[in-house]
Order: C-alpha cells, then sequence, then structure tokens
C-alpha cells in the first residue's frame, strides 16, 4: 500500500472506513470530520459532483490566511498556499457533512464561484472577497458586503493590523 | 484563471431593459446593488411619465421594522416589489477579527454578542468545536451536558417570544409586543438568577457551564412552564385565529423547499416549506437524542407557517425542558481537566501552585492542539456553526461563525419578489433576523 512502513498498519486502519481519495481528492480526517483537498482546477467539478451525491446545501463558505502558519498539516501532494478557502456541505438525506479545503495562493488570490451550483453562497463569497480580497470568477456581483464601500484593505488577512492602545506595562500584549 | 477586474467595492445597477436574460436571471439568485451616489442620482431625476418607469426606494437602515439596522433597495411598480437586495453591514464589528486576538477562555464573551437573543446557542456552538479540537468533547460532566440543553431550550423560547412579540408589531398587533416581551422577561429572570446576566452571559464554556444552577432553579423553571402554556393560548386566541392576521400572513412571503435549499436556509425558513430538518433530530448533539420532542414543519412557505412553527417550538422546547427536569443528574458542572478548567475559589486561598495556575489560565489561557473543525447546532433561527483553525496557541487561528441569520437574509429577495410593499414588513419579520448576528 505504501512504501512508508512505519504508517502503514496505522494507515490501513484508518482507511478501511474511509476512502484515501474521494473524486480524485485527497481525502483527511479532522477530528473525526471529513476534509477533502480539490484542486483550483478541478474544484467546480468536485462540488458539482458532490451536489449529485447528495451534498446539496450549502451550509458554509469561508477562509482562512494562512499567511503567520503556512506549515499546517496538510495531505501529501498539497502545496500549502497562503489562503484557503473553506467549504462545508451538508446532505440532508443522509444527514452528513463534507468540507472542502482549497488552497489559494496569494500572488493569484482567485477562485471559480459556487454561485452557479450554490446560489446560497453568493453572499458568503462576497464576505471572502470583502475581508480576504479573494476573487471570485464569473461572481453575480462581487462587491463589498460588509465594510463601506470605499473601505481600503481587507480586514480579516493576517497583515491587516488591528488598532491597538500603547500600555504602559511593556510585557503585556496590548 | 482570470477574475473580472473591479475597483474596490464598485457596485453598480443597470436598468432592467438593458440587462440580458442571462444577467438577469444570475440576479434572481444574487441581488441588486447601487451605491449610494446612484441612489441619490435617480432620486433627483425627473419623473418619467413612462409608465414602465420603476422606482427604486431604500427601506431602511433607521427603519422601526427592519429589526436593527437592516437596509432593503425595493425596486417598485406602483405597489409591487419588483426586487430587493438587502444591503448589510450596518453593524459590523470585526467580531471574527476580535476573536483572533481573544483567548478561547475568553472567545465566549464575544461570541454571545453575535446573536443577542440566543446568546446560548453562540456559545454551545464555541464551547463544542473548542472541546471538539482539545478532544475532551466526549468527557464532559452529564450535569454539564444536561444544564446546556436546558439553557439552550429555554433560550429558543425566549427567542421565540421575542420574534411573537416582533412579529406582531410589525403587523399591527400591538398590545402582542406587550406580551411577548412580558413573557421574555419571566425566561430571562431565571437566566438572571442562573448567571448573574439578562443577556450575553458567557456562561457555556469550554469544559462546561460557569456555574452550578443556584438553588430553587426547579421550581422556577416549573413556574415558567406552568405560566407560558397559558399564554400561549392567550396568543393563539390573539393571532393565530384572527382573519385579519391570517390575511396579513398567508400566502405571503412563499418560498419553495428547492429555493430554500438552494439558498442555504436553515431553521423555520426551511421547516415552513416541509423540510423536515432538525438539527436537533437529524445529527444529534449533547443529548438531544434522550429527549421526545417533534420538530415543526409547515406545507406552504409562507410567513403564516413560519409564525406558526415558531409559535410551536415555543411548546415542544416546554416538553424539552419537562423531560430535562426529570433527569438532571447531581455532580459536577464542568470537566476536572487542570487544563481548561481553573481551580476552585477554596484552594486559590490556600495553595500557591493553583493560585499560579488560577493567573496563567486566565492571563495566558490554554493551548489548544493544531487542527480544524466546525460544528453547527440547531439555534432558534436555523444552523449556527463555529470553523475554528487552530495553530497550537491559546487563541484560535480564526475563528468563524456560520450566521443564520446572514444565510437567512438573502431568502428576502426571493419571497419579496411580486409582492406588496406593505407586505414587505410580514416578511422581513417572519425571517426574525438578527442584525449582530448577519454583520457580525
Amino acid at each position: 500500500m505504501s512504501e512508508i512502513a512505519d504508517d502503514a498498519t496505522d494507515a490501513g486502519d484508518d482507511m478501511a472506513a474511509e476512502p484515501s481519495e474521494i473524486h480524485g481528492c485527497p481525502v483527511s480526517d479532522s477530528r473525526g470530520q471529513v476534509v477533502i483537498h480539490p484542486s483550483r482546477e478541478r474544484y467546480i467539478e468536485v462540488v458539482k459532483a458532490l451536489a449529485d451525491e447528495g451534498y446539496a446545501v450549502c451550509a458554509d463558505l469561508t477562509a482562512v490566511d494562512y499567511l503567520d502558519y503556512v506549515h499546517r498539516p496538510l495531505p501529501e501532494g498539497i502545496a500549502q498556499e497562503r489562503f484557503e478557502i473553506v467549504v462545508n456541505l451538508l446532505d440532508i438525506i443522509n444527514r452528513r457533512r463534507i468540507r472542502l479545503r482549497l488552497q489559494v495562493p496569494a500572488g493569484d488570490a482567485v477562485a471559480p464561484t459556487l454561485f452557479d451550483i450554490h446560489p446560497g453562497s453568493e453572499a458568503m463569497e462576497r464576505e471572502v472577497y470583502d475581508m480576504f480580497g479573494i476573487e471570485f470568477t464569473d461572481h453575480p456581483d462581487l462587491s463589498r458586503i460588509l465594510m463601506p464601500e470605499d473601505w481600503i484593505g481587507h480586514p480579516l488577512r493576517k497583515d491587516y493590523e488591528v488598532g491597538k492602545i500603547p500600555v504602559q506595562f511593556k510585557g503585556a500584549n496590548s | 484563471m482570470t477574475a473580472t477586474i473591479r475597483d474596490e467595492g464598485a457596485q453598480e445597477m443597470r436598468p432592467r431593459s438593458e440587462l440580458t436574460a442571462r444577467e438577469l436571471m444570475r440576479e434572481i439568485g444574487s441581488v441588486l446593488r447601487m451605491s449610494e451616489a446612484e441612489v441619490a442620482e435617480l432620486g433627483e431625476m425627473p419623473d418619467d411619465p413612462d409608465e414602465d418607469q420603476t422606482m427604486i426606494i431604500n427601506m431602511g437602515p433607521q427603519h422601526p421594522s427592519t429589526h436593527g439596522v437592516l437596509r432593503l433597495m425595493l425596486e417598485l411598480k406602483g405597489e409591487t416589489v419588483l426586487r430587493c437586495k438587502p444591503v448589510i453591514g450596518y453593524l459590523h464589528t470585526g467580531m471574527e477579527k476580535t476573536a483572533e486576538q481573544l483567548t478561547f477562555m475568553q472567545g465566549g464573551t464575544n461570541v454571545t454578542r453575535m446573536d443577542y437573543l440566543s446568546p446560548f446557542n453562540n456559545e454551545l456552538v464555541f464551547s463544542m468545536a473548542t472541546e471538539q479540537l482539545l478532544g475532551i468533547d466526549g468527557d464532559i460532566p452529564e450535569r454539564a451536558v444536561w444544564m446546556r440543553m436546558l439553557l439552550s431550550e429555554l433560550n429558543r423560547m425566549s427567542s421565540h417570544l421575542l420574534f411573537m412579540a416582533s412579529n406582531g408589531m410589525d403587523l399591527g398587533a400591538v398590545s402582542m409586543m406587550i406580551y411577548g416581551w412580558r413573557e421574555r422577561e419571566e425566561v430571562l429572570r431565571f437566566f438572571q438568577k442562573v448567571t448573574g446576566l439578562r443577556m450575553n452571559h458567557n456562561f457555556i464554556r469550554p469544559g462546561g457551564v460557569a456555574a452550578d444552577l443556584p438553588a430553587g432553579w426547579r421550581d422556577d423553571v416549573l413556574r415558567l412552564l406552568d405560566l407560558i402554556p397559558e399564554r400561549l393560548d392567550e396568543y393563539d386566541i390573539l393571532m393565530t385565529g384572527q382573519p385579519i392576521w391570517r390575511e396579513r400572513l398567508q400566502g405571503v412571503g412563499v418560498i419553495t423547499p428547492d429555493e430554500a435549499l438552494a439558498l442555504g436556509a436553515t431553521g423555520p425558513i426551511l421547516r415552513s416549506t416541509g423540510v423536515a430538518w432538525d438539527l436537533r433530530r437529524d445529527m444529534p448533539y449533547l443529548h438531544y437524542d434522550q429527549v421526545e420532542f417533534d420538530v415543526i414543519v409547515g406545507s406552504y412557505g409562507d410567513a403564516f407557517d413560519r409564525y406558526a412553527i415558531r409559535l410551536n417550538e415555543i411548546r415542544e422546547s416546554m416538553k424539552i425542558v419537562r423531560q430535562i427536569l426529570d433527569v438532571m443528574p447531581i455532580g459536577d458542572y464542568r470537566i476536572q481537566d487542570k487544563k481548561v478548567t481553573p481551580p476552585p475559589r477554596a484552594r486559590i486561598d490556600e495553595s500557591m501552585e493553583a493560585l499560579i495556575h488560577h493567573f496563567k489560565i486566565f492571563t495566558e489561557g490554554f493551548k489548544v492542539p493544531e487542527g480544524e473543525v466546525y460544528v453547527g447546532i440547531e439555534s432558534p433561527r436555523g444552523e449556527v456553526g463555529c470553523y475554528i483553525a487552530s495553530d497550537g496557541s491559546p487563541t484560535p487561528y480564526r475563528m468563524h461563525v456560520r450566521a443564520p441569520s446572514f444565510v437567512n437574509v438573502q431568502c428576502l429577495p426571493h419571497m419579496m419578489r411580486g409582492g406588496l410593499v406593505a407586505d414587505a414588513v410580514a416578511v422581513i419579520s417572519s425571517v426574525d433576523p438578527v442584525l449582530g448576528e448577519v454583520d457580525r
């Protein structure tokens, strides 16, 4: 099964229940939750295939800026990029959830929109655009949703500073 | 891969006549948006005698029936709403950014302020996500679990009672407003006794709850359970059977199951369309699999169904509370894990180690292992979810709350299309958005 002898038994037990790939994407397990890692090219295709399988509700779509935490655990073959789009899909027929983590590089912060599959993602993608500056191709109305229209910067990026009040005690985190 | 290049925050809206069919179709799933300058410009345009002229008006953000600071842009033709777009963000205070500065210990104070009408549910989902990251989600003492359920169900009652009040007020049954607030206050009085605060409790914390139930809590709950059913019957007389009430709500703001699912709507909105989806029953958390209750489902997907569902959910919650009273075990109310639980107050006076431990846990917080997790539970408004990514430090690397109102508000354009302006108020009210949660 694998050349890594140490992991072989361990992985064998885990993988018996869970397939190691779903629609050709690496699968990982996060505290008992199924997470798949599609590539940007196959993202739409995978979400479509999952929707046909029953994951018909896009429960949540958000993003994470991993600027200060690049070396996080990811399955082999997945490059660690700065941004990650996290999509939580829900299957109300079989009562299960699945999560997609899509790597988005900082230099080309663009992802395809899920609007045509899950119209409900429209506002959530706008929120991600507003907060992280990730653009969604072909999104019907990509504009700021929470911040004022003329706001500069994307607040949830890690290099976007929060306001601070200076304190006298130098050791404290203000 | 290329994106359409836009200016920061550029917003546009063109007349319907200029839109292609495809664009208009997409907009049905989306919404229309204009900048304030454009609105002002349109407002100054001379009236066109042409009958096809539509009018765009703003409803809110300071409209009394928009439940806070929701702004709706309505495109009207006569009194008919052609298009509608919710514009949100007026209450945005960057709570997700704030969460990155607060430790897991302090995080509860932040999330409890998001959905300020059901603070316990927000605290609960945050605590559950943290506990899953810590790997202690199976070790929470029984009493803490049942206390969480008790508070969460009472909170559902108080939230729905407030909905009764605001829905009544929006539709002109102003006496209902007084009644709803009055009953909600009874529930909040119990919360105050338990947590010390009427709202924003920060009572459910990672590892359990902050304190044990006070003496006499059972009598207080029983008093509530005796009091509220009578009052609900009064509501039935005042509203449910009234022809005027039914006229105002039935057939208004209809949404189909397919639309609701596509838009990701949850809670009473989804259930009003006939989809029996309640996380408490379908993906049980806490001990919801050990109590008996019915999932209330509507059939028409209109505002009346949503009203009736909430009214009956109060009754179901009382059913659950009654069962909780029967089984409430005696024992610890928080996990005795030194990692997450501060030492008891009495030990601090006698033990230096306890004092240091206490000091460390409140200044530095506890470290949470690396990983990411999403937990969703049923709040009065639908699925409230919490996504936490941890980098192993005492503060969340990223904390995101999937707010049910944020998603549900996006249903408004679908519910309002083709309806009357007067019904817009009924529709907003029936969605029951909490703007603190929409904008976070």
